[in-house]
C-alpha cells in the first residue's frame, strides 16, 4: 500500500457531470443502509410488544413523536424507493430494459411511483 | 463465443470471483419475496397508524398475519445482511476490520431476525407481557 502509484486514477465522484443513472444506483445502496437501520427499529418495535404494554407505549410513543415521524417518513420513501427501483433491477436481470433511454425513463418512473407511492400512503395512514 | 477458461473451471461454474452466484442468486430470491411482502406490511401498518397495544396484539394473533411477519422480517435480515456484506466488502479494505465488521454484521443480523420472529410468536400464542 505503501508504494507509489503512478498510473492513472479514476476521477473522484464530484467530477463526474450528475445523471440519473447514477443518481438511482447511489440511492439504492443509500436507501438499503437507511432501511437497515429501519429494521433494527422495527425488531426493537416487535420486541417492545412482546414484552407488554408498558414497553410498547414506550416505543411506540417515540414512533409517534414528531422526530419519530420524521423518521417513519424517510423510512418510508427509502422503503417504497427501494421497492421501486428493485423491481427495475430485477426486469434489467431478465434482461429487458438495459437499452440507455429506456433505463433513464425507468430511472425518473421509480423516483416517481417512490414519491406518489409515499405520499398515498401516508394520506392514508391518517385518513385510516 | 468461445472461452479462454480451461475445461474444468466452466464446469465448475465459478467465475472470476471463484464462489460462483450463489449470493447474488440468494439476493434476487429474497428481493421478489420482499416485493410482496412489503406491499402487505406497508398496508398492514399505515391501516393502524400509532396502534394501541391492543390492536397490534390483535393483529400478530392471527396465525396467517404472524406467519407472513416471520417470514417478512426472515427476508428482511437476510437481504439486508446481503446488501451491507457487499457494501462493507467494497469500501472497507483493512483485511482485520473487513473481518471483523463481516462476523459483527452477520451475528447482529442473526440476532435481529431471532429476536423479533420470536417476539412475534410470543405475541401469536398470547405470551407477551
Amino acid at each position: 500500500m505503501s508504494r507509489q502509484v503512478n498510473r492513472p486514477l479514476s476521477p473522484h465522484l464530484q467530477i463526474y457531470r450528475w445523471q440519473i443513472s447514477m443518481l438511482t444506483s447511489i440511492a439504492h445502496r443509500a436507501s438499503g443502509m437507511v432501511l437497515s437501520v429501519g429494521s433494527i427499529f422495527l425488531a426493537l418495535w416487535l420486541i417492545a410488544a412482546a414484552n407488554g404494554p408498558e414497553a410498547f407505549a414506550g416505543i411506540n410513543g417515540f414512533a409517534g413523536s414528531w422526530f419519530g415521524q420524521l423518521l417513519m417518513f424517510g423510512w418510508s420513501f427509502a422503503l417504497f424507493y427501494h421497492l421501486c427501483n428493485g423491481i427495475r433491477h430485477l426486469v434489467w436481470d431478465v434482461g429487458v430494459g438495459l437499452d440507455l433511454e429506456t433505463a433513464r425513463l425507468t430511472g425518473y418512473v421509480a423516483i416517481g411511483v417512490a414519491a406518489a407511492l409515499t405520499l398515498f400512503v401516508w394520506i392514508w395512514a391518517f385518513i385510516a | 463465443m468461445s472461452s479462454i477458461r480451461s475445461a474444468l473451471a466452466n464446469a465448475r461454474g465459478m467465475g472470476s470471483a471463484k464462489s460462483g452466484v450463489g449470493h447474488w442468486w440468494a439476493q434476487r430470491v429474497s428481493a421478489v419475496a420482499l416485493v410482496p411482502l412489503t406491499l402487505w406490511f406497508v398496508a398492514c401498518l399505515a391501516s393502524q397508524l400509532g396502534a394501541d397495544y391492543a390492536s397490534v396484539t390483535e393483529w400478530l394473533s392471527s396465525p396467517l398475519q404472524a406467519s407472513l411477519l416471520a417470514i417478512y422480517l426472515a427476508a428482511i435480515f437476510y437481504h439486508s445482511q446481503l446488501g451491507l456484506q457487499v457494501i462493507i466488502e467494497d469500501y472497507v479494505h483493512t483485511e482485520s476490520i473487513k473481518m471483523a465488521s463481516l462476523i459483527v454484521l452477520q451475528l447482529a443480523n442473526i440476532l435481529l431476525a431471532v429476536a423479533a420472529i420470536f417476539s412475534v410468536i410470543m405475541i401469536l400464542v398470547g405470551a407477551a407481557g
